[in-house]
């Protein structure tokens, strides 16, 4: 399986993991110091294989809807760590504006969709994109631009979703719901949270692909998210990806996981520990090679923080308080 | 022209001027065309624009948001508003919350069938616009009139921010007008417009009630020597202050009469605003005439006791005629 992934590719990969790892472990140090960050903080700990791989799978011209513990998909996608660190810290430099914060961010003209934050709520809008494209006759056959979707298994559960879901499916729409199954839905465990064997048995019920894949093998998660991206441009419809891992985290910086059962940990590895070993036994990368990689990833995240930290936050007082953009409704006229 | 007309007129009109323009909903494509027929004989003019979607408000309106934000001009369909309920998250916390959190407007239009018809029972007949106005974003606006209905539309459609437009089921076939569709003179959508001038008190109205505001101005005209002048809403989010205070400063007296439940809609905040804003014009207190605070009932006659009609305005004006 692996022997059709490119090196290039997977050192790709291990870069945007090891520089969401670095990322995400810093905007939780930041949170624990307090001051600096109000709310929370999202790590996307033990889902960095899956979700870097979509991020790398997909071209500029796509559409990416990441949730919670996507930061890796984010990098591979385009997001900078400056802008992380901007809405992170609530900086106006950021295309939050101080507005949102954490992971409610993204952009809207880039195909990086800004999360809310009820659990399946951005599937139909990705599915909405990926319709217009096909009415205003920007898609091409066979090089269409895909959709990825992050949902895990508490989102799957979700009214939003399915809804969502079965309208990609009726549409014929290329999108890819990736599925991240991290056995927690915040402290409730899968078996609380749906019935069925496996969630990629879902597929089948809504008339998609469905594919699995170790969530803790970043080439197992390269190949498989890959192969569906790659079908779904191809038009063959949507995909469902399902990988099973752990998330190695709390729900946010705030909660320590203390209820995470310890039979479940030692079931699931580190995807990127697991990834450093596999890529230095089979000579992709060295042991400097990695340090370098990890070396450029914390002067990224650091240099990042640092500019974002010297930037100005919002002012009530200059604040545009307007929900809307027509701020003469009285004048509004069609042609 | 019958009010529904209008509106499939405007429809249509959309569909043929701006490529941008699809409409997605149940039931609203091939020979069917919509549950009360809105878009009967459009999917085939216009292939591939006009869709029907599963019963799932939710996703039909988050894939509005999506279409939007690529660039189209969606509308969706309701069946009725009642059903709108499902699509509570989308409205609210999607599209409305999208322009100010992501500086991006959000340009779709959700087409609502709102309000009373006999025998419609608890969950056809609602008036969302309480629950809809109550979170910022979401431009609301009620249609009373045919023109209103056609050039209204086309305004929602040419807005930039997202607007719940709620069309009365009880006009779609009751109410018949003439007006020129060419006529490019018309109030803008967030306008509202007196529609029978008055000297003694205001009728405050929207929607289906603004009939039974004029039917009880002409009969207080008549039979009473009062004077009523009755002010039609059209937009309901945001509210245009400037018409309703000047209207009061006129008369001194308001009444506002609505379809829609009483608790912290539209009939209470028109009355904190002659409160806030009219208070040296008042020279009575505000009265509110809203539906009972029950679900709306399925028997005819309950049902017809249940929203304030032309009598009930006539009788809360004589009262406040004597205060």
């Amino acid at each position: 399986m692996t022997s059709v992934i490119e090196p290039a590719d997977r050192i790709r990969l291990f870069k945007v993991m090891v520089l969401a790892r670095t990322s995400d472990d810093r905007f939780a140090r930041l949170y624990a110091q307090g001051g600096q960050i109000a709310g929370s903080a999202f790590s996307g700990r033990g889902q960095e294989a899956l979700s870097g791989a979509a991020g790398i799978c997909l071209r500029s011209s796509d559409v990416f809807a990441p949730l919670i513990r996507d930061q890796a998909g984010r990098y591979g996608f385009g997001e900078t760590p400056l802008e992380a660190a901007r809405t992170v810290l609530g900086r106006t430099t950021g295309l939050m504006r101080g507005r949102e914060g954490n992971v409610h961010r993204g952009d809207w003209s880039t195909g990086l969709l800004p999360m809310i934050s009820h659990l399946g709520a951005m599937v139909s809008p990705v599915v909405g994109m990926l319709m217009a494209r096909r009415m205003s006759g920007k898609q091409k056959d066979g090089e269409l631009s895909v959709g990825v979707a992050s949902i895990g298994d508490g989102g799957m559960n979700t009214g939003s979703l399915h809804e969502a879901f079965n309208v990609a499916a009726v549409e014929r729409v290329p999108l890819v719901l990736l599925v991240a199954d991290n056995q927690y839905a915040y402290s409730t465990t899968s078996d609380r949270s749906y019935a069925c064997k496996h969630l990629v048995d879902r597929a089948i019920g809504y008339g998609v692909v469905g594919h699995r894949c170790d969530g803790t093998d970043a080439d197992a998660c390269l190949a498989t998210v890959g192969a569906a991206i790659a079908a779904a441009r191809a038009g063959k419809g949507p995909q469902m990806v399902v990988a099973d891992l752990l998330r190695l985290a709390g729900h946010g910086a705030h909660d320590d996981a203390s209820y995470v059962d310890e039979d479940v940990k030692s079931r699931f590895g580190d995807c990127v520990q697991h990834y450093e070993r596999t890529l230095v036994q089979q000579g992709v990368l060295s042991a400097d090679g990695v340090t370098a990689i990890r070396e450029d990833a914390r002067k990224q995240i650091e240099a990042a923080v640092a500019q974002a930290s010297t930037e100005p936050q919002p002012d009530p007082a200059k604040e545009d308080w307007s929900p809307r953009v027509e701020r003469d409704l009285v004048n509004v006229r069609s042609a | 022209m019958k009010y529904l007309e209008a509106i499939r007129l405007a429809l249509s009109d959309l569909l043929a001027t701006d490529q941008r323009v699809f409409i997605y909903g149940q039931d609203i494509a091939g020979p069917f065309g919509g549950a009360f027929k809105a878009t009967k004989g459009l999917s085939e003019r216009f292939p591939g624009r006009v869709l029907n979607s599963p019963i799932s408000e939710d996703a039909m309106t988050g894939v509005a948001i999506g279409a939007a934000m690529d660039g189209m001009r969606p509308i969706v369909e309701y069946q009725f508003a009642d059903f709108a309920s499902v699509a509570f998250n989308q409205l609210v916390n999607h599209a409305g919350s999208t322009y100010y959190r992501t500086g991006r407007p959000c340009p779709l239009v959700a087409r609502f069938p709102v309000g009373g018809t006999p025998g419609g029972g608890p969950f056809h007949c609602q008036m969302p616009e309480a629950w809809l106005s109550n979170h910022p974003g979401l431009v609301v606006v009620a249609p009373a009139t045919v023109a209103d209905a056609y050039f209204m539309l086309k305004d929602a459609v040419a807005c930039r921010d997202p607007v719940c437009f709620l069309e009365h089921k009880y006009l779609y076939y009751h109410l018949e007008a003439e007006f020129d569709p060419q006529s490019g003179e018309h109030p803008g959508l967030g306008r509202a417009v007196v529609r029978r001038p008055g000297e003694d008190l205001t009728i405050v109205a929207w929607s289906g009630m603004v009939h039974h505001a004029i039917a009880a101005a002409a009969e207080l005209e008549a039979h009473h020597g009062i004077s009523a002048e009755v002010v039609d809403l059209r937009c309901i989010r945001p509210l245009d202050e400037e018409t309703i205070l000047a209207s009061l400063s006129r008369t001194g007296r308001i009444i506002i009469a609505s379809e829609g439940w009483p608790f912290g809609g539209p009939t209470a905040e028109v009355a904190a605003l002659v409160a806030e804003k009219g208070f040296p014009y008042l020279d009575a207190p505000p009265v509110r005439l809203a539906a009972r605070d029950t679900p709306i009932p399925y028997h005819p006659e309950l049902f017809s006791a249940h929203h304030p009609d032309d009598q009930a305005i006539v009788l809360a004006a004589l009262e406040l005629a004597k205060f």
